[in-house]
């Protein structure tokens, strides 16, 4: 094969229709769900679309079992949102800072839960529950989210201690900073965006999980979980693809600032040096 | 508590060690007031542990450190008054020069019109003036280590800690930046100590020297006397160059035995037929090598009782057609007694 140089070169048309074919494969599904919402057939998926209608974003709208499932969805997000951003913090803090005995193995535990399969991680909390008698409830299920959203905290912070400069931290005690104003205008300005992308992709995670949550909800039922219940509904399926939508720009916009928040970081820290 | 009267730094038997390294071994040091005092080694020699237990940043195994009498061995940091400049700067990223400067201040409730006075005052002490807004990734390696001097020097420190400050720069900055902190230092006032392993450095600016090798103090002295007088073949060896005779060769060429260093410069070459007075040594020799290096040539010397010993001398009246010459040839070196030092078994 001959060999070519990449830089600057433009791509081949086998592999700029090896992208777009894979682009089509990831995102027209869900330009198919948002083409559903319009059409006026309820039961049926017919094409070319009956008619365009916008009825079932009205009729979405009046549920109340779905304002209810939206409404705890956000809610168990943000709440383990907020645990995460705390002991993920704490934890790379802890692991970067010092060094004690265990460090590489509590390094590891806590990134295990994110590549464990979400129905292990469902039944073993399912268990640990039932032994201690805790019953099932809205805090369980946060619970059950944090498992998976301090990795996401921790992995991005921790990648941001590794990447500051210097001896910034003891240059600031050595300068008159107590630990508090150390943490408040040192090390925080540099792990900010860091925080900020953690803590939007844990969001964006806890919002659209399905496995982990049907383990640990009792009665309550969140948004992804109303939606699964929903596919055996023929009737309704136009409402679900209303929240279908829903869900998709929920998490559109935290991933898509998370995304642009950590390459202009990266930018940053490549220009400075 | 501080007592001006007192020594600026005592360390009074101090060790640190790190399991079974001992990174500083039974140190006794006392820098006086006012003093520009360095910390002199190879790497691993235990001068940057001891500035850190200064700083606060590691605590020593066992004795006490004082400042101006104040008892600081359990000090957090930030409870002591004494600044760090460190060798990679460790400016704040996200703050421009200005805010940089003030930190010290800001984080110790001084007023915000004061502190901008100040850092006006102390940019102009590192001439950098105008620099205040730029943030530190648009500063050159010699205005970054300026703005380090100058985050340090703000808040009046009892003392000045500076940790291989000039490591990072090339050559020409470095000497021209040896010669402005000696000047800062002297009109500030205040006690600097110098963390370095470039002996060359430490000579031109100390007042006194500590050499460090393997976490012990070989010597404590002015430049000169470590120089002219070293304590121990290592000191010989390390600042300087230095050629050492020990044994028979030494029996043979003072009537002594051990071991002792003499200083290439003040060797003598002459032929072998020279003449040598009664107050120098002598001995003779096959010029082994000759490197002409313009202002001077080395010449390496094999003795005839076996060892080699360098000599340097000024091309004051020579050329490198006269120096090369000299190769292969025997001559005679000769050196006063006084420049012969002993330096212990």
């Amino acid at each position: 094969m001959p060999s070519k140089s990449y830089s600057g070169q433009r791509a081949s048309w086998g592999l700029k229709l090896a992208s777009v074919a894979a682009l089509l494969f990831l995102h027209v599904p869900i330009l198919i769900i948002f083409l559903y919402t319009l059409t006026p057939d309820e039961q049926t998926f017919t094409f070319p679309l009956p008619g365009i209608t916008f009825k079932w974003f009205g009729v979405a709208l009046q549920r109340p079992d779905l304002w209810r499932a939206l409404t705890l969805s956000l809610q168990v997000a943000a709440v383990a949102t907020l645990a995460a951003l705390v002991l993920g913090t704490l934890a790379a803090a802890a692991v970067y800072r010092s060094n004690f005995f265990g460090r590489e193995a509590i390094s590891f535990l806590l990134v295990l839960p994110i590549a464990l399969p979400g129905i292990v991680t469902g039944i073993a909390l399912r268990t640990a529950l039932g032994t201690y008698d805790i019953s099932f409830s809205y805090w369980t299920i946060v619970i059950g989210h944090a498992t998976f959203c301090v990795v996401v905290v921790y992995n991005n912070v921790l990648a941001r201690f590794r990447r500051m400069q210097g001896s910034q931290i003891e240059a600031s005690m050595d300068l008159g900073a107590n630990s508090f104003q150390t943490f408040r205008y040192v090390v925080f300005p540099n792990i900010a965006t860091a925080l900020l992308a953690g803590g939007m992709l844990a969001f964006a995670l806890s919002f659209d999980e399905v496995i982990v949550t049907t383990f640990t909800a009792g009665q309550q039922t969140t948004l992804p979980i109303w939606i699964f219940s929903q596919l055996s509904r023929p009737r309704d399926r136009p409402v679900t693809n209303v929240v279908a939508i829903l869900v998709v720009l929920i998490t559109f916009f935290p991933i898509f600032f998370a995304q642009r928040l950590s390459a202009q970081n990266s930018d940053i820290e490549g220009g400075s040096k | 508590m501080t007592d001006q009267s007192k020594p600026a730094i005592q360390f009074e038997n101090v060790s640190r060690h790190f399991g079974a390294v001992k990174a500083v071994d039974h140190a006794d040091i006392e820098i006086h007031d006012g003093e520009f005092f360095s910390l002199l080694g190879p790497s691993g020699s235990g001068k940057t542990t001891c500035l850190r237990m200064i700083a606060g940043f590691d605590k020593p195994t066992e004795g006490r450190i004082y400042l101006y009498g104040q008892d600081v061995s359990d000090l957090p940091p930030f409870e002591r008054n004494v600044n760090t400049v460190f060798q990679d700067y460790a400016l704040f990223p996200h703050m421009n020069v200005g805010d940089n400067i003030a930190y010290g201040l800001m984080v110790k409730g001084v007023s915000k019109p004061e502190r901008l006075k100040r850092v006006d005052e102390i940019l102009d002490l590192v001439q950098l003036k105008g620099y205040g807004d730029r943030k530190p990734s648009q500063l050159s390696g010699g205005q970054r280590q300026r703005v380090a001097l100058a985050r340090a020097l703000i808040n009046h420190p009892k003392v000045l800690l500076l940790d291989e400050p000039l490591g990072a720069l090339d050559l020409k900055l470095r000497q021209q930046m040896q010669v402005e902190l000696k000047a800062i230092q002297q009109r500030v006032g205040i006690t600097f100590i110098f963390v370095t392993h470039d002996q060359e450095e430490a000579l031109t600016m100390s007042d006194r020297i500590a050499l460090f090798n393997q976490g012990r103090i070989e010597q404590v002295g002015s430049p000169s006397e470590i120089y002219e007088h070293p304590a121990s073949a290592f000191v010989a060896g390390f600042v300087g160059t230095s050629n050492l005779i020990s044994g028979e060769l030494a029996k043979r060429v003072s009537g002594k035995m051990g071991t002792f260093s003499i200083r290439p410069e003040k060797i003598h070459l002459g032929s072998v037929d020279v003449n040598v007075s009664p107050d120098s040594y002598s001995a003779d020799g096959v010029v082994r090598d000759v490197i002409y290096l313009g202002l001077y040539t080395r010449y390496l010397v094999q003795l005839d009782g076996g060892g080699e010993v360098m000599v340097i001398e000024q091309n004051l009246k020579t050329t490198s057609m006269d120096v090369l010459k000299i190769k292969g040839q025997r001559a005679r070196l000769h050196w006063k007694k006084e420049h012969t030092h002993e330096v212990g078994g």
